[in-house]
């Protein structure tokens, strides 16, 4: 069952194309990544979901309801935790989600066992009396997301949650998304960090208000046409300029100690011993590696898909 | 000509109570593209400022651009540059504005500024947009823009704070190629970033936890010794482990 049909929606601001008639669908308790760059569009759509914002054409339902027509009952069922962090820096912790919890009328009886349920993942008990504006990164992006869970949403939409988030706080951030999507919820989350995109169950990359491709992690990537190898042992800068002027060779990136290389074919040992032998690479080692989440998006951003 | 860019030895800054920094003691080339992580309060922020000339030490020596960062602050702050994609320009200011600011901040004279900023105005490709707020520029003209604003002085280190976070990936790549070129042309970069993708375009990477190095080598050579298959994976493991290295080198 779908849980969230956006329908061909477009919005311009002033001269700005920012959505071109964005399509997608997400199945209920389905976590699904918007995946792209800054101004790809990805909080101009969030931010239509949540009934923030009106698009000039197209429709978008949540839980068969209506963005135009049924913004309150959209507003009673879905969780928003915004880019920007929007909780009062100088109230605590508990402070904060009781807050919250008024403001989204939660029965007084229901509270003590969603507090308990909402500190028991965040892990934010031991910290209740601190002043939000006193915690880290982490564990403000852990409140924000408590607070945008405290009346039970069915569908919880997060705009780049992650963003300035330290690589280990990011990590169990996610850990604590799957927990919440393996209690039914559906989660729409959108990210600049490609490498979030394995993640999700499905992902949708956004580049310039439109979707370059959508589909699990896995076949996404399985849509990038060419092969990589990841290449080291040698002088890279002379491997790489070699390299320039194979005819097989679609694309090359230097790294701090490898070279990746794209070829539109697999190349034979042979291939590889005639190169190291013509370049004057004796020491040179190759492995096929999987395209990354990047290697595909520049694929799609030069029109290299099928 | 001197081969180290920057070298700390033992080097210490405390808070009161509270160690920051304790200890480091890394040596980075010429030319080496030398990356900093750390979780927050991991001690990242205090190093940088140390090196930077903004933060006395409490304790141990280092030498940036090989001036001492006790007595030549002041010279050090001529051989740096620092740049943050998201943070480094004045979005309500005009690109020439911009330019002309950092080189004021950077102490060039005026007619120097006129003389590098056509310069860079044209190797940047932003003829067309002098005169337009900094804000209408796309992101990847944006960010080449700061990191030549961080250069005008042609200082031989420089110092980027997550460079490409949030970019699109074409303009990423671009970004390190060029970085990969200042580099080959013997400038020493210092990266300091949460985006693990980041992590993978420097020489060697140095791990900092609860002020102190953890460890210190070639992305290829951390995933290999760590057995995963990337940097995340390596910091995540790193970082979580209780005690990953011996008691008598704590």
């Amino acid at each position: 069952m779908h849980h969230l049909i956006v329908d061909n929606v477009a919005k311009t601001y002033g001269e700005t194309r920012a959505l071109k008639g964005v399509s997608l669908a997400v199945e209920k308790g389905e976590l699904f990544g918007l995946i792209g760059p800054d101004g790809a569009g990805k909080t101009t759509l969030l931010r239509s979901i949540c009934t923030l914002l009106v698009p000039d054409s197209g429709s978008i339902t949540v839980a068969g309801l209506d963005i135009s027509r049924d913004v309150p009952a959209i507003r009673a069922i879905l969780g928003y935790m915004p880019q920007r962090f929007s909780l009062y820096q100088d109230l605590s912790v508990a402070q904060n989600l009781r807050f919250f919890a008024d403001l989204f009328q939660v029965p007084k009886h229901e509270r003590p066992e969603r507090l308990a349920r909402l500190y028991h993942f965040s892990r934010l008990e031991p910290f209740k009396s601190r002043l939000a504006g006193n915690l880290s990164g982490g564990m403000k992006q852990k409140l924000a997301l408590s607070c945008a869970l405290i009346h039970t949403p069915e569908i919880l939409v997060l705009d780049e949650p992650t963003f300035g988030v330290d690589p280990v706080s990011r990590q169990e951030f996610w850990e604590i998304l799957h927990q919440i999507r393996a209690g039914g919820t559906t989660i729409v989350v959108s990210t600049a960090y490609m490498d979030e995109a394995d993640q999700c169950d499905r992902i949708a990359l956004f580049f310039e208000g439109e979707i370059a491709a959508m589909g699990s992690p896995a076949a996404v990537k399985g849509a990038f046409p060419y092969r990589v190898y990841r290449l080291s042992g040698t002088a890279l800068q002379d491997l790489k300029t070699f390299l320039e002027g194979q005819p097989e060779v679609r694309g090359i990136q230097l790294f701090g100690d490898a070279l990746h290389v794209s070829f539109s074919e697999k190349p034979s040992p042979e291939t590889w011993r005639e190169w190291a032998r013509r370049g004057g690479f004796p020491g040179l080692r190759w492995e096929e590696i999987s395209p990354s989440i990047e290697d595909v998006f520049l694929a799609h951003m030069a029109g290299e898909t099928a | 000509m001197n081969e180290i860019a920057v070298q700390t030895q033992n080097l210490t800054r405390r808070f009161g109570k509270f160690t920051a920094v304790d200890r480091l003691t890394i040596t980075v080339s010429r030319g080496e593209i030398f990356g900093f992580l750390g979780a927050n309060g991991a001690g990242k922020t205090t190093a940088i400022r140390m090196l930077c000339g903004l933060l006395l030490p409490s304790e141990g020596e280092a030498t940036v651009a090989g001036f001492d960062v006790y007595k030549s602050s002041e010279a050090i702050k001529k051989n740096i540059g620092y740049m943050s994609q998201r943070f480094s320009l004045y979005d309500d200011l005009t690109i020439s504005e911009n330019i002309d600011f950092f080189g004021g901040v950077y102490g060039l004279s005026p007619a120097l500024i006129e003389e590098r900023k056509e310069a860079l105005i044209e190797q940047v490709g932003l003829g067309d947009f002098r005169k337009r707020l900094t804000r209408d520029l796309p992101l990847g003209f944006k960010q080449r823009l700061a990191l030549g604003s961080a250069m005008l002085h042609d200082p031989p280190i420089i110092f980027l704070d997550e460079p490409t976070s949030g970019v699109d990936p074409r303009a990423r790549r671009e970004f390190w190629s060029i970085i990969n070129e200042l580099a080959a042309a013997g400038k020493t970069v210092f990266v300091t970033t949460h985006f693990m993708d980041e992590a993978e375009y420097c020489h060697r990477v140095s791990i900092m936890r609860a002020g102190k190095l953890i460890a210190l080598d070639s992305p290829g050579k951390l995933k290999e010794s760590y057995g995963r298959n990337n940097m995340q994976d390596v910091f995540v493991a790193l970082v979580n482990d209780e005690d990953p290295r011996p008691e008598e080198q704590l």
